[in-house]
């Protein structure tokens, strides 16, 4: 921890590597080819200073740690950045998609290449920044900026819907975070800064927490998505361009869990426990009808997007609770998601990129033709299933254990979405993978190359590791997430005592 | 100099302007008749000139003419603002009047006596100035809007423009007479004396409305904006990016003095009409822009949005509110001239293009261009991190801490309205597939849109200044 900005390096190295592929001149093949190893060596070299990040970081301590501070608009609204164990590893997730997105779009991009690495880049910024702001403003701004970038995305390099879709994306996310931004302000004004420590520490009033929750809550529960408000993605999923949709499924939803813990939550205890249950009702009905929806799908892109949305409702649902598995499971539950749903996504790109379709129906026997690709698209449904011995099952496992000790009706309806999971899912792999192969179109399709089996063996290794072994992913979170618990349960006691002490007086 | 003329020191940059103005005019009448740009950067050179007279004034707050001029902080920021326009405002417009064989001199003095009104708008302090430095400011209007006097579209703009803003002047003049017989004074001083104390009567209010409408015409705020479409679109398109600007600065500059300098007695009843005209600007500018097809009429009823998000500050009724308006001024400013930068750069075969669908595939054919004007435009919008944000940013913050809710409420949600038509535009650029492509722009227009787009960029890099310069002025109002 010595004093060179580690944080700040992190957020603005993509953004120089925007920059030199910026000046590069020349429409050609060879442009094209320099851009994208420009935007790889960026994002690699990203990532390896982020895993300092990792190396250096203080998991005994629930502090922020890294912490960065300079003036800009005034003394109350600061550059300050930091990261404590709640967002260390969405950073480190944020950077090890990056390079893996470049690699999976290395072919399948082949028009307006250096417009497509800027963008990928300048999102990198935008999403590493979002998880290490400490300050409302600057996170608003990271949060929101990030938009840009994502609807040029989808709606230059997208499918046949993509205006829709990418119109559809902006403007909901839009809608939800202009309301978020209005409670910035209200809390600014009565805080006296946007500093987010500061605020953690501040007790807004009771009635007014509830407000600031709800604005929140219309930003967060649209960026997640949660049921009813999740219509959004299955369009922008389908549309966007195979990179696009990993980061989106791996990295922006996380950005609505990562709120509630950032902010709705610890700011916002006394709202978050009166209504922690209409969360719980909205992440059930997400996780039984989503789950129901994805398997009507005929198209695979959406089937993985729906069964996000039921993912993400086990997230909402484990943060919920507040306890200390919960909160930890919705995390790993998050964290894994963002690479196992990540890498599904790869492996309909890896199809899409050779048959031009998503149908489930123009696929069948797959295994034949391609042992290896089915071998990695068993891996990850598993751990989409939530296989024990898989990440999915980690998180799936702790935020129902959170769930059993909070409510145990939710804990049962949700448990039955894991079934649901499992049919949906695999009954997908059976009907792409399996079977006999009698499509003549597929008769000569080739199994991974070279440079899809370095995109995709990471991630195979990562599911089955921390499946396995979950403690390197546990470790920095603990006391993070002890804190917040603590703080959370204490300031409800004290909220409960003033009551009582109240009702004592008026009588 | 003797003591008397140095009295009349803090209006030395107007002084200056008029005399330079018709030294102008001089010199273009004496030279030859052929086209050419000299007057043009005469006229720029004058302004940069005035502009230098303005901030290096240094007293604070000085009162001319038995208090019918009052110059101050808050009459500096909206000057220099107002200069920067209208200097902007020419540079932009010597392609397209040459383009459009009208590059006479005539253009650069009536912009500037144009400037000498609107300057003197943000510095009048009694209703006699008032109607006498917005009448200066409105006729060079009228002329410019018909200075393609050949072209059917621009004459009728003129008419339109001109019968209308009679109209809206005989509002205003009402109301001042009105005022007066119910004050018994023009003075803004008098007319808060004559307010406190005693209980004011239904015929002032009357007044107060009248004075309020024929302001509202002028910044093209709903319900009296319907002017602006036709307008817009009629007037050359460096008219129109000069009436975007400078023009609603100087309006709203005279509208805060006469608000908060004249009327703050009453100001329970002026917030009443603000928000409403707010409100309204901010519904009508959102939802009208969506079926536009031509790009200045949709920047017509994008700066009616823009009056009404200025006003939410405005409303507001305290110095927070006015240093948003302020910055919102200062921000769109920048904005709408880069904007039109990029519409006059929308030159095909030599033909002006205006219809949106013209844009198709910019980003193929011109990609630097497709990006500041993508970028101008989601500023417009107020997505961060860009200029446009800010705005937003100030005057919503201000109508929280004023406790009007649910006005900043309407106000966001008629922004993401009002980001469904920006995007239209951007979807246009950047996903549809090109036609042709324009002819290079001229290195003038590119100035101006690298400066706007510079600014509205990188403004985020050190927001400070400006809003400390907004409060600064906006503290030598109250």
């Amino acid at each position: 921890m010595t004093g060179w900005p580690i944080l700040s390096t992190i957020i603005f190295l993509p953004l120089v590597g925007a920059l030199f592929i910026l000046v590069l001149r020349g429409d050609d093949e060879a442009a094209f080819r320099n851009a994208r190893y420009i935007a790889l060596w960026t994002t690699i070299i990203t990532f390896v200073v982020s895993l300092l990040i990792w190396r250096d970081f203080d998991s005994a301590s629930a502090d922020f740690q890294f912490v960065e501070k300079h003036d800009w608009i005034s003394g109350t609204i600061t550059y300050h950045i930091g990261v404590d164990g709640i967002s260390m590893l969405f950073v480190i997730l944020t950077t090890l998609l990056m390079p893996l997105c470049i690699l999976a779009s290395w072919q399948s991009i082949g028009t307006r290449v250096k417009e497509y690495m800027i963008a990928f880049l300048v999102l990198e910024t935008l999403m590493i920044g979002v998880f290490c702001a400490l300050d409302l403003v600057v996170f608003y701004l990271f949060f929101e900026g990030g938009l840009i970038p994502m609807f040029v995305i989808i709606g230059v390099w997208g499918g046949k819907r993509r205006v829709y879709a990418s119109f559809k994306f902006f403007l909901y996310t839009l809608l939800g975070s202009v309301l978020m931004l209005l409670a910035i302000m209200a809390m600014y004004l009565q805080a006296g800064t946007t500093d987010i420590p500061a605020l953690l520490a501040f007790d807004f009033p009771a009635n007014m927490q509830t407000w600031l929750w709800l604005a929140f809550f219309a930003s967060f529960a649209v960026k997640m998505p949660m049921w009813p408000v999740h219509t959004w993605l299955p369009d922008a999923h389908v549309e966007a361009p195979t990179a696009g949709s990993v980061i989106l499924a791996g990295v922006l939803l996380k950005m609505g869990g990562y709120g509630f813990l950032r902010f709705s939550i610890p700011m916002f205890p006394l709202a978050s426990a009166d209504l922690a249950p209409l969360v719980f009702s909205l992440s059930v009905i997400a996780i039984i009808y989503t789950s129901l929806v994805a398997f009507a799908q005929e198209d695979i892109k959406k089937l993985i997007a729906y069964s996000s949305v039921a993912h993400m409702g086990f997230v909402t649902m484990g943060i919920f609770t507040l306890t200390t598995q919960g909160v930890q499971g919705g995390i790993f539950q998050m964290l894994s998601h963002g690479i196992v749903s990540g890498a599904l996504f790869l492996c309909v790109g890896v199809i899409y990129d050779r048959m031009h379709t998503r149908e489930i129906a123009a696929y069948g026997g797959l295994a034949d033709r391609m042992p290896l690709y089915a071998f990695a698209f068993m891996v990850f449904t598993m751990a989409n299933v939530g296989l024990p011995g898989t990440s999915g099952f980690v998180g799936e496992f702790l935020s129902l254990t959170g769930a059993f000790k909070a409510n145990s009706w939710v804990a049962l309806f949700a448990t039955s979405g894991v079934i649901l999971s499992a049919a949906y899912a695999l009954w997908l792999y059976r009907r792409v993978v399996f079977g006999k192969l009698e499509k003549p179109s597929l008769a000569g399709i080739l199994d991974l190359s070279p440079r899809e089996i370095i995109v995709l063996a990471p991630l195979v290794v990562l599911t089955i590791l921390f499946g396995i072994y979950p403690k390197p992913l546990m470790d920095p979170t603990t006391a993070s997430v002890n804190k917040l618990i603590a703080d959370y349960n204490k300031d409800v006691a004290m909220a409960a005592e003033r009551r009582l002490a109240h009702v004592a007086e008026v009588k | 100099m003797s003591d008397a003329l140095l009295e009349y020191a803090p209006l030395l940059p107007e002084i200056f302007l008029a005399v330079a103005a018709i030294l102008l005019l001089m010199y273009g009448v004496f030279t030859t008749d052929a086209p050419k740009e000299s007057p043009g950067w005469l006229a720029v050179l004058m302004l940069i000139a005035t502009g230098a007279l303005v901030v290096t004034q240094d007293f604070g707050t000085a009162q001319l003419f038995d208090g019918a001029i009052t110059v101050d902080d808050f009459a500096r920021f909206m000057k220099v603002l107002i200069l920067i326009g209208s200097g902007l405002a020419i540079i932009l417009s010597f392609d397209f009047l040459r383009d459009a064989k009208i590059l006479k001199f005539e253009y650069p003095v009536l912009i500037l006596l144009c400037t000498v009104g609107m300057m003197l708008m943000a510095s009048s302090n009694n209703l006699i100035s008032l109607y006498l430095s917005l009448e200066l400011q409105s006729l060079a209007i009228y002329v410019l809007a018909a200075f393609n006097r050949d072209n059917v579209l621009s004459s009728e703009a003129g008419l339109k423009y001109f019968v209308l803003g009679a109209l809206s002047s005989g509002l205003l003049l009402y109301g001042c007479s009105l005022v007066y017989g119910f004050t018994g004074t023009t003075a803004y001083a008098g007319i808060v004396a004559a307010l406190a104390g005693s209980e004011h009567s239904v015929g002032l209010v009357f007044g107060l409305v009248f004075v309020l409408a024929g302001i509202a015409f002028k910044l093209s705020a709903v319900p009296f904006h319907m002017w602006t479409p036709d307008v817009y679109q009629g007037a050359p398109t460096p008219v129109t990016a000069f009436m975007a600007s400078a023009p609603k600065v100087a309006a709203f500059a005279m509208l805060i003095r006469v608000v908060f300098d004249a009327f703050p007695g009453v100001a329970g009843d002026w917030q009443q009409i603000i928000i409403a005209v707010s409100v309204a600007s901010m519904v009508i500018g959102a939802f009208a822009a969506i079926g536009q097809r031509n790009i200045k009429r949709l920047m017509a009823y994008s700066s009616i949005g823009h009056v009404g998000y200025a006003l939410v500050g405005l409303s507001t009724g305290t110095p927070e509110g006015v240093s948003g308006v302020l910055v919102y001024l200062a921000i769109y400013v920048a904005m709408t001239l880069g904007s039109f930068a990029c519409i006059i750069a929308m030159k095909r075969d030599g033909v002006q293009m205006e219809d949106i669908s013209a844009l198709a595939g910019l980003s193929r054919t011109k990609p630097m261009l497709a990006f500041l004007l993508a970028m101008l435009l989601f500023s417009l919008a107020g997505i961060p991190p860009l200029a446009g944000f800010f705005a937003k940013f100030y005057v919503f913050l201000a109508a929280i801490k004023a406790g009007y809710y649910w006005l900043a409420v309407v106000g966001v949600v008629t922004s993401v309205v009002g980001a469904f038509y920006y995007l239209a535009i951007i979807k246009t650029i950047y996903f549809d597939e090109p036609t042709a492509t324009f002819e290079p722009m001229s290195a003038k227009v590119m100035f101006v849109l690298a400066l706007s787009g510079i600014f509205t960029l990188f403004y985020f890099i050190a927001p400070g200044p400006l809003v400390a310069a907004a409060e600064s002025a906006a503290r030598s109002l109250f």
